[in-house]
C-alpha cells in the first residue's frame, strides 16, 4: 500500500469527507454573506461593523475560516499532486511540489491567524 | 519474494504525451477544470477579501475608503474575478454533492449538469456585476 505523507489526514477517504464537510460550511456562509450583500444594498458602517459584532458571526467567521484551512489544504494539494510532478516537469517535479505546497501552508496559515485576528479583535 | 515487487508499479517518471491542443475538451472536462482553476484563484483572491473585511471593520472613514476604492476599475475588476470564481466553485461544488449521493451518474444528464452549472454560474455572474457597477 502507497501512503502519502502531505495529504490532510493522510486518509483519501477521510480527506474525501472533510472536503465535503468544509464545503458545505464553507457554502453556508458563502450564502448568508451573499444575502446580506443582496439585502441591503446601501450597506452602511454602522450596519456592517453591528454585523461582526455578534457573537453568531464572529463564532460562524470563525468556523468558515477553519473549513478553508481544510478544504484549500485538500484542494491544493489534490492540484499540485495531479500537475506538479516528475511526469511534468522532469527530474526537479517533488522538489517543485513540495515547495509549492510549503507555500500553500504558509498562505493558510496567515488566514487563519490573520482572520481570527480580525474577528475576536473586534 | 515476488517478482513485481522490484519495479515499482505507479513510477512517476514514465514517459507521458501531454498535448493539450490535441486533447478533446468535452463539456463535462471543461466544467471539471474550471471547477480546479476557480478553487486556485480563490484561494489567493481570499486574501484580498481579507484585506477588505479588515478595512471595511476598522473604522467609518476605512469603511468610506474601502467603498471609494471600489470606484477605481482595477480593483472592481479583481474582485468581480474573485466573486465569478467563487460563484463558480460554489455552483459546481453543489453539483458535486449532488452527484456524490448518486444522482446524474450518466454521461447524459453529466453533460445536462455540466451545460447546467456553467449557465447558473455565467448567468450569476453577469448579475454579480451588474450589482457592482
Amino acid at each position: 500500500m502507497v501512503s502519502s505523507a502531505t495529504n490532510f489526514s493522510r486518509s483519501g477517504l477521510s480527506d474525501w469527507l472533510i472536503q465535503r464537510a468544509s464545503a458545505v460550511v464553507l457554502g453556508l456562509y458563502v450564502l448568508v454573506l451573499g444575502w446580506v450583500f443582496v439585502s441591503s444594498p446601501s450597506l452602511e458602517f454602522a450596519e456592517w461593523s453591528l454585523l461582526f459584532d455578534g457573537l453568531s458571526m464572529k463564532i460562524g467567521t470563525s468556523l468558515a475560516l477553519l473549513a478553508l484551512c481544510a478544504h484549500s489544504w485538500i484542494g491544493m494539494w489534490t492540484v499540485a499532486t495531479d500537475y506538479l510532478t516528475k511526469s511534468h516537469f522532469g527530474r526537479h517535479g517533488t522538489s517543485l511540489r513540495l515547495s509549492f505546497l510549503g507555500f500553500c501552508i504558509i498562505v493558510i496559515l496567515v488566514y487563519l491567524v490573520w482572520g481570527f485576528q480580525i474577528v475576536w479583535s473586534k | 519474494m515476488f517478482g513485481f515487487e522490484e519495479t515499482n508499479p505507479v513510477k512517476d517518471d514514465r514517459p507521458i504525451y501531454l498535448n493539450l491542443f490535441q486533447y478533446k475538451w468535452p463539456l463535462v472536462a471543461i466544467a471539471s477544470i474550471l471547477h480546479r482553476v476557480s478553487g486556485v484563484g480563490v484561494f489567493f483572491g481570499i486574501g484580498v477579501l481579507l484585506f477588505l473585511l479588515q478595512a471595511s471593520l476598522e473604522s467609518q472613514s476605512s469603511f468610506e475608503l474601502v467603498r471609494s476604492s471600489f470606484q477605481s476599475p482595477g480593483l472592481k475588476i479583481l474582485i468581480w474575478l474573485i466573486v465569478s470564481g467563487l460563484i463558480y466553485h460554489f455552483v459546481a461544488g453543489v453539483k458535486h454533492l449532488i452527484m456524490d449521493w448518486g444522482f446524474g451518474e450518466d454521461l447524459r444528464s453529466a453533460h445536462l449538469a455540466s451545460q447546467a452549472t456553467i449557465a447558473v454560474a455565467t448567468i450569476s455572474s453577469l448579475l454579480a456585476g451588474v450589482w457592482l457597477w
